[in-house]
């Protein structure tokens, strides 16, 4: 009996220290294999043609710099409408809402969050692109910011969904504090809740823009996947080609260990290491922010 | 104060409290004759869960004094606490009818200026709430939110509002520290000190020493003592103990009840009502 509890013991460490390892197995491999399948292109491109501005790989013009570009433009546009709005939101379920109202809408913006990006493409693309043309009279409805529109509809749940739980977790003390010295309920909001909850609001936008980086099916079908380098914020009205899109769209037709197919991996270890450096820089952030706490409170 | 109730006690125990009758004599109930800073009218409270918290309450809080608000927990001392702000605004009140009047207004009437309520009537809470400024910073943000903007005057605010809670000695060389960094006992007088740098007219404390060591306690409790020369204090006490030693004058609340509304000299020694006295003597609580 003893024996057997002991064999089970080891078999659950075993396990769990397995799934653990895993994470972090499977992170390491799948950047090795970017390594050795994006690596080639830095011998078989120069430098100077990879980061030109033209992408057009039927002649053998690998500038990545519009798909960047494009990427940058789409996730930034995409930020500027998610972030206000979602932290809005989540302000409004927390903090305003009367709880029937919160305990509705909540599981509602949780579900949008569920819902297939393909969908929003399609929604993009017969409704949202058509009447972005009409109404701002373009010559095409498929542009960065339709793109940027959508994706920030994609980040908004993620957004809405953990900015709340933070709110919702300030105690309600702080709150009582803050108008039993006189603040309005907005003031009360803006100088205490909200800077109470900072680190989780903040791991909500990151997430939130991680996500809208990431994001391919919706961008590939209403950005207009045209190459071409964005300079300001004001290309938003033209067409932009992202990282993603052209990874997801060429790759079907490439040849297997051509210098194209090396150089859709090297787009691939880019967009790698851009979600790293946001995800390093976040957490950089958040932990420096508690590590300050952790002095003080010592 | 401790020797009223270490008689009272005792008198619990023996069940013969004749000498004290005729003692209560000579402190006849005062309270008619006194300015009254607050008249509660007929006040009943229900929340949205269905309990009713307050049942018909009348009392009127004296100027200038310390009131102390007793009894078990659940008695509605805190709900009525919250009421004379209007903290119980954004709690689930299915309903709140009577009156409170300060100084004559009635404070319920929906055309109140809560706000400019608020500032009149300052709360220090149970638990330490610093907010997440430095020890100036949390000092003058009521003022800072009031629209002062003097730097001469919100630095007076700052070290009158600390001298007057204890706490000017321990902190002057250091006002732009986090005030997370204070300990607990400091905290709260930093609360105090916040409270009172908006100059209120009255203040509000619910157990403000429920968390603290005897020294902390004794510090708050002396500030108390000092601060009742200019405000009108309703002290919710956290225990009968601190209650004997804090009050001018004691109401003791029973499930939603005002069962007894006495100077506190008298209360804990010579209460009129049975419930009173059993709860004084700690036959139950």
């Amino acid at each position: 009996m003893q024996k057997d509890l002991n064999w089970q013991e080891y078999v659950i460490t075993r396990l769990i220290k397995f799934s653990g390892y895993s994470a972090v197995i499977f992170v390491v491999m799948i950047f090795f294999f970017l390594l050795k399948e994006g690596l080639p292109t830095l011998s078989e491109v120069p430098l100077g043609d990879l980061f030109a501005t033209r992408w057009y790989p039927i002649e053998s013009y690998y500038g990545i710099l519009p798909l960047i570009s494009g990427s940058i433009l789409v996730t930034i546009g995409a930020a500027i409408i998610a972030v206000p709005f979602g932290v809005g939101v989540a302000i409004y379920l927390s903090e305003i809402a009367p709880r029937w109202v919160r305990d509705m809408l909540k599981p509602l913006v949780e579900l949008l969050g569920g819902l297939p990006s393909v969908v929003l493409g399609f929604l993009g693309m017969l409704i949202l692109s058509p009447a972005l043309r009409v109404i701002l009279n373009l010559p095409t409805g498929l542009t960065a910011l339709t793109g940027a529109l959508l994706l920030g509809g994609i980040a908004i749940p993620t957004i809405v969904s953990i900015s709340e739980d933070a709110l919702d977790a300030v105690p309600k003390s702080y709150r009582d504090a803050a108008l039993a010295l006189g603040a309005t309920r907005w003031q009360t909001i803006w100088k205490v809740t909200l800077p109470a909850a900072r680190s989780g609001v903040l791991t909500a936008v990151m997430l939130g823009v991680g996500r809208s980086i990431g994001e391919t099916m919706t961008v590939m079908m209403v950005t207009g996947n045209a190459p071409i380098l964005a300079n300001s914020l004001t290309d938003l009205l033209s067409p932009v080609r992202t990282m993603t899109a052209t990874i997801a769209a060429e790759m079907g037709e490439v040849a297997n260990g051509s210098t194209h197919y090396h150089v859709l991996f090297f787009i691939g270890l880019v967009l790698f290491l851009i979600s790293l450096i946001v995800n390093v820089t976040a957490s950089a952030v958040v932990f420096r922010q508690r590590k300050k706490a952790e002095r003080v409170l010592s | 104060m401790r020797w009223h109730l270490w008689f009272a006690l005792g008198r619990g125990r023996n069940g013969s409290g004749n000498y004290y009758h005729c003692r209560a004599q000579h402190v006849a109930p005062t309270i008619k004759k006194m300015k009254n800073k607050i008249v509660i009218e007929n006040l009943t409270l229900q929340y949205a869960d269905g309990k009713e918290a307050l049942t018909d309450i009348n009392l009127d809080i004296p100027a200038n004094a310390t009131t102390v608000l007793f009894g078990p927990a659940g008695g509605g001392k805190s709900s009525l606490l919250r009421s004379l702000n209007r903290l119980n605004d954004l709690a689930d009140v299915e309903s709140i009818t009577g009156k409170i009047f300060l100084d004559g207004e009635n404070i319920l009437d929906p055309k109140t200026d809560v706000i400019a309520l608020r500032r009149k009537v300052g709360m220090v809470f149970a638990r330490p709430v610093v907010l997440p400024f430095s020890i100036r910073g949390n000092l003058t943000y009521g003022l800072e939110l009031a629209g002062e903007k003097r730097k001469s005057r919100l630095d007076e605010a700052v070290e009158s509002s600390l001298k007057l809670a204890a706490l000017w000695d321990e902190v002057h060389d250091r006002l732009d520290d986090p005030a997370i960094a204070l300990s607990g006992g400091q905290q709260q007088r930093l609360c105090l000190a916040r409270s009172i740098a908006l100059e209120p007219e009255v203040l509000l404390l619910d157990e403000p020493t429920s968390g603290l060591d005897p020294i902390s306690t004794a510090k708050v409790e002396n500030a108390l003592v000092e601060l009742k020369k200019e405000y009108t204090v309703i002290l919710v006490p956290h225990s009968v103990q601190q209650a004997a030693r804090t009050s001018d004058y004691a109401a003791f609340f029973l499930q939603g009840k005002l069962i007894e509304y006495m100077p506190g000299t008298e209360i804990f020694t010579n209460p009129k009502r049975q419930r009173t006295e059993d709860y004084v003597t700690g036959r139950f609580g």
